[in-house]
């Protein structure tokens, strides 16, 4: 144990002190922030961008409409011909011009209205325009019922539907989605921390070879201990790496929002925008409660279930990969020829993301999620994925976590079992680009 | 004598590889012991063995009386071929952490590494990093980390490889006066004249196998081929390099007119000098007579040259 601690000590302590890995814990953070803020300064920029048309209005009707739409400016060109109208609208460089065509009725007005423009517009920006002549359209055929325009405003609010599960928890629309996008976060999470500190590890086993200090230190310990000591040297100073990222991230975030004044509003805003909801007024009490709603959904997660699988799975499989990882720095002389030995490592990991954000997003529960949830080498993300609806009913069934936890340490056993074998024969070898034929022998020695 | 190793019929095989077969030493207490070989032949894996990096398929290996287990890391010593330091780290802390994984206490440590930096002078380099030592500089860190802990059995892989002569000689003092200390040295190498002034024991290993072993001046006596060097005052060469010729292999024969000395090789059937130096007393003045002993170096070669398969 005494050993073991030094080796941890001194693996932690070389990683830490290394200056890449000063400077990457902090300037990570520094270079995350700042892409963010120059992303949201962009969208910032980009929205404020008011888009110019015109507006050729033969009609009687739209006299005012389109001056609602959001962050479109309207010039309205009178008396010119459509030819006129679009070869100046043309010469001005504006965005387009709408054409609403002289007719005695506003369904014919609308039938014959045209957009011209130089290149074809965006979607938002043509839904934004329908949505202007639909609104008119639906208000003339609700006022020949009878219906008033206050009274529609009324009757247009939304409604959802009230669920339950069978036990008469109240469940919440959504809350799959977001379970699973905060699944995946964590899921992602162990993937990069795998691939990232997994890598450290064969390095820094590769770094032993090449220096030669190897058999100078397995004269001392147990090959085994050298690895494992390594393995969670690294991860400790990843650990550590990881909450200064989270802290420094945090604290630079808030600086950040402090200096754009960027409050959760201007937020939204840039990043999908509702128009069609402001323009028309639409019940703006029905956004706040959807935030309302989504906060209850957040509070209803298992956090702390959560965190606990979340550290089990992490440890559990973080363990199997690296290991993996030092058996192959031990088997090389140096980091190009690991190549050959990269890709079934990081295929599973791959997999188990793309599945996750596929099939565990559409049905948490599925068969494929379900399946790839047990598989030791991909549990550990997708199950992740799964376990952020909770554990038990409605969640994810306790024989599952149950299997899929025993599995994860049984194979986590045998795969260190297996990798110190490789890598007891490995890191005394030299000179050789050894192939899968040899990595099988050596198990035998 | 006692003995603080011994292995008994060591056989290990990697894969389809045999690196050692069958193979038994007794390795005695205090004294240098020269385990030569050439490239391959097992020496490596014997060292390692010994050193339980690696075990032996059959067979077993006794340090000081007793089966190996792992508590005799403590008190082995081992300088490997391959060998070398992080690159990052400071020297001091380096020496530390490697005197600590076998065992001694941070305190214990720090104070035989002050005194041990001081006795090779190199006490300034504490605080320098590995990677600002030359190759020699380097090596005389891991010959103080490999004597650090006061071994009982030490081994040494090629320890003079990276040396200059000078601190090769300080090296050689250092490994003598470790031995006069009380140490029993295990001494790998393929450079004959520092065995041939090391070592008092040699164990030759070829192809897996030993092929030789025992103590350097027995062996060498059994090595001698009953050939002298002969050097006679005659005035005149004569016959008789011809007539002894006719009996005895006889080599280089010379006769420099000027000292009227006849120098030659010969080879007596026996030890028995008797009748030679009769003869040659007869004909002049036997200026020197003197019996060739075989280096290490010709033990060596003529041995592996006869065991090759």
């Amino acid at each position: 144990m005494g050993k073991l601690s030094l080796i941890i000590k001194r693996e932690y302590l070389a990683k830490v002190k290394n200056k890449s890995f000063i400077i990457m814990t902090f300037l990570s953070p520094v270079l995350m922030v700042g892409m963010v803020a120059l992303v949201l300064y962009l969208a910032m920029l980009n929205g404020s961008d008011k888009r110019v048309i015109t507006v050729l209005n033969e009609s009687s009707f739209y006299t005012d409409d389109f001056g609602k739409m959001e962050d479109v400016s309207v010039v309205k060109l009178k008396n010119l011909t459509l030819e006129q109208a679009k070869d100046s609208t043309e010469q001005l460089g504006y965005y387009g011009l709408v054409y609403v065509p002289n007719a005695s009725t506003l369904e014919e007005a609308t039938k014959e209205s045209y957009f011209y423009s130089k290149e074809s517009p965006t979607d938002g920006f043509l839904n934004e325009l329908e949505d202007i002549f639909q609104y008119r359209l639906k208000q003339k055929r609700l006022e020949s019922l009878g219906v008033s325009e206050d009274q529609y405003a009324a009757i247009s609010k939304n409604f959802s539907i009230h669920t339950a599960t069978f036990q008469g928890k109240e469940n919440l629309k959504g809350l799959n989605e977001l379970n699973a996008i905060i699944g995946g976060g964590f899921g992602y999470l162990i993937m990069m921390f795998i691939i990232i500190y997994g890598s450290f590890v064969m390095r820094s086993v590769i770094e032993e070879k090449t220096s030669r200090v190897i058999e100078v230190i397995i004269s001392s310990v147990k090959p085994f201990q050298l690895m494992m000591g390594k393995i969670i040297g690294t991860s400790l100073a990843g650990v550590t790496q990881f909450v200064i990222w989270v802290v420094s991230g945090s604290i630079l975030f808030l600086v950040v929002f402090l200096i754009f004044d960027l409050d959760m509003e201007a937020l939204e805003n840039a990043g999908s925008g509702l128009p069609q909801a402001k323009a028309m007024n639409v019940a703006s009490s029905g956004m706040e409660e959807n935030i309302q709603q989504y906060a209850e959904m957040f509070l209803q997660i298992p956090w702390v279930s959560l965190f606990s699988f979340f550290l089990v799975y992490f440890i559990l499989g973080y363990l199997i990969y690296s290991s993996i990882y030092a058996a192959i720095g031990a088997a090389v002389d140096n980091e190009t020829d690991t190549q050959q030995f990269m890709l079934p490592v990081i295929s599973p990991l791959m997999l188990a993301i793309y599945v996750g954000f596929i099939s565990v997003f559409s049905n948490p529960h599925g068969p494929v999620a379900v399946g790839f949830s047990l598989f030791p080498l991909t549990s550990p993300i997708v199950m992740l994925m799964r376990l952020s609806s909770g554990v038990g009913e409605g969640g994810v069934p306790v024989w599952q976590l149950v299997v899929s936890i025993a599995l994860l340490i049984v194979t986590f056993l045998s795969i260190v079992w297996l990798a110190a074998k490789i890598y007891r024969i490995g890191i005394l070898m030299y000179g050789k680009k050894p192939s899968y034929k040899d990595l099988y022998k050596w198990l035998k020695y | 004598m006692s003995t603080i190793l011994a292995a008994k019929g060591v056989s290990k095989k990697f894969g389809d590889h045999i690196a050692l077969n069958n193979v038994s030493l007794e390795i005695p207490k205090n004294c240098i012991y020269g385990l030569l070989g050439p490239n391959g032949a097992g020496k490596t894996t014997l060292i390692r063995i010994i050193n339980q990096i690696t075990y032996p398929d059959t067979g077993a290996v006794f340090f000081d009386g007793e089966p190996l287990k792992p508590e005799h890391i403590a008190t082995i010593g081992y300088l490997p071929e391959e060998r070398g330091l992080y690159k990052s780290m400071k020297v001091g802390e380096q020496a530390l952490y490697l005197a600590q994984l076998k065992g001694l206490s941070k305190a214990e440590a720090t104070k035989r590494l002050k005194y041990w930096f001081d006795r090779l002078d190199i006490g300034d380099w504490w605080n320098k990093k590995v990677q600002e030592l030359s190759k020699g500089m380097a090596q005389k860190i891991q010959f103080v980390v490999t004597v650090l802990h006061q071994p009982k059995l030490l081994i040494f892989d090629e320890p003079f490889s990276g040396f200059d002569p000078i601190n090769a000689n300080i090296i050689k003092d250092e490994i003598l006066h470790l031995k006069d200390e009380g140490a029993s040295i295990i001494f790998s190498t393929h450079r004959m004249e520092s065995v041939e002034e090391l070592c008092e024991y040699i164990a030759l290993i070829h192809q897996s196998e030993k092929i030789l072993d025992g103590k350097l001046s027995d062996i060498k006596k059994e090595y001698k081929n009953n050939i002298f060097n002969v050097g006679l005052q005659v005035s005149e060469q004569n016959d008789i390099v011809k007539k002894l010729g006719d009996t005895h292999q006889i080599w280089a024969p010379t006769y420099n007119k000027q000292d009227e000395q006849l120098d030659f090789k010969i080879q007596l059937p026996s030890n028995d000098t008797g009748a030679l130096l009769g003869y040659l007393s007869e004909k002049g003045k036997v200026n020197h007579f003197v019996e060739t002993i075989p280096s290490a170096n010709d033990i060596f070669i003529q041995t592996v040259k006869s065991k090759t398969k």
